[in-house]
């Protein structure tokens, strides 16, 4: 069996773990948000801009990314990144990438006239887009957003090769010491994990009901976005 | 290669000779990667279907383990999963090389996500196509080889397309488990020479000369079968 102090290491990853997903998912989901408005945007520079962005951090793997960013952002640019923000940065990024799709599905299958009926009231486009279009695109997104914050923290395990100790680190660590039986650690780790992303697909699903409340869309649309 | 040498690390530029040294190299390791990929399709592609059949059971003592085992696999990562089997496994007398623990990882993990797409395919197979497979006295074993299947799996091979290159950007993570492919031989060049800049950069180039056009046709495979991921 593992000790209470090995049990005490692996619950120190895991909350490292959580804390390099919540930091992700922030600069991801702002990323989406911005991707999926500036690629229905009117400007042809802000679209092309746009898809470059996302093919690209898409078309990557997020370890590839991960080690250009810590590795080479350095030498390139003589800035020296933390384990952390290298981490945060590049799985941020390649989940803005994934995002910015979904968000502009979302968007896109909100019906016409709702943007009409808001011009017609004459609200800006801001406005327009803050109070009409992404309050009822929200809703579509959060399901396909749950399935990709679960990918992000599975992604997350990456930072344990550029010496962050997550959960993933901790359990390698152990391991190489042969402090316990490497099957009771990693069932340990695996589980934490499962649980994790449990938490995750019930955290989405509160606040789909949250962000559902007095809406139509999300009955009547749910289907348009997987 | 740790964080103290990279904070000592000054502004470079791109060194052509260098670059032209590694390419050759990159490039064998990218094709083991392509190989990895595509052994990792192919379990994923037949284990995702016996689970996908195996979910369909309607014996709760296999209906359940097999949802169990799909839930979980799904929700943790496929590194730690990697390690499990390259390094736990041997703990327990089973020794895999790296090349077969990681074709298996990949092939694991995928085929619980290519599992519930041969599961929705199946699902769309019309109820009446099952009566009438009962109303011929057909057998399990020709209802579904016969019928069911041969009208599922063409819907589900856009999706199918997605899982390949969701792998193939997945395959480099057999670099920790000692397998050479392109990841592996660009960080072994970044430690011979020092130089990451064009280590990293051509592995993330040469990564995004295969899966773009990939992602593109798989899109376009998407059209052709009028189907949609959306």
């Amino acid at each position: 069996m593992l000790s209470s102090g090995q049990l005490q290491q692996l619950l120190s990853g895991a909350w490292t773990t959580i804390q390099v997903t919540a930091y992700s998912a922030v600069i991801g989901t702002l990323l989406a948000l911005v991707g999926g408005v500036s690629s229905l945007s009117g400007s042809r520079l802000l679209r092309w801009f746009t898809r470059v962005y996302v093919e690209l951090f898409r078309g990557v793997s997020a370890i590839i990314l991960l080690f250009w960013v810590y590795f080479t952002l350095p030498q390139l640019f003589g800035i020296f990144l933390t384990p952390l923000q290298a981490g945060m940065l590049a799985l941020g990024t390649n989940m803005g990438a994934y995002g910015s799709e979904i968000a502009r599905g979302a968007i896109q299958a909100i019906p016409k006239g709702q943007t009409e009926a808001a011009i017609a009231i004459n609200l800006s486009p801001f406005r327009r887009l803050r109070h009409v279009v992404l309050p009822q695109a929200i809703v579509l997104m959060l399901p396909p957003f749950g399935n990709l914050l679960i990918e992000v923290m599975k992604a997350s395990a990456l930072v344990s090769l550029i010496d962050l100790s997550d959960l993933t680190e901790r359990a390698q660590n152990l391991r190489t010491l042969r402090a316990a039986a490497s099957l009771e650690i990693f069932t340990a780790v695996l589980v934490m994990y499962f649980l994790i992303s449990l938490s995750i697909t019930l955290g989405v699903r509160m606040l789909e009901r949250r962000f559902g409340r007095g809406l139509e869309v999300g009955s009547g649309l749910g289907g348009a976005v997987k | 290669m740790t964080a103290g040498a990279v904070a000592q690390a000054s502004p470079a530029t791109w060194d052509w000779d260098i670059a032209q040294r590694m390419f050759p190299e990159l490039l064998r390791g990218l094709s083991v990667t392509l190989q990895a990929t595509l052994v990792g399709i192919t379990v994923a592609m037949v284990l995702g279907l016996g689970l996908a059949m195996a979910r369909r059971s309607s014996l709760p003592v296999v209906r359940w383990p097999v949802i169990g085992f799909i839930e979980f696999v799904r929700s943790t990562p496929l590194l730690v999963q990697l390690f499990f089997l390259f390094f736990v496994l041997p703990d327990l007398g089973v020794r895999l090389s790296g090349f077969t623990a990681g074709v298996l990882g990949l092939g694991l993990h995928y085929a619980t996500y290519t599992s519930e797409a041969y599961r929705s395919g199946i699902d769309n197979v019309e109820n009446g196509q099952w009566e009438a497979a009962v109303a011929c006295n057909l057998s399990t074993r020709t209802t579904w080889g016969s019928v069911v299947l041969p009208q599922a799996i063409p819907t589900v091979i856009p999706a199918l397309g997605n899982y390949l290159v969701a792998m193939l950007k997945d395959a480099p993570l057999l670099s920790t488990i000692a397998v050479l492919e392109l990841l592996a031989v660009a960080q072994g060049l970044n430690s011979q020479l020092f130089r990451p800049l064009e280590a990293f950069s051509l592995a993330a180039l040469l990564f995004l000369a295969v899966s773009i056009p990939a992602a593109i046709l798989v899109r376009y495979l998407e059209k052709r079968y009028g189907y949609s991921r959306d």
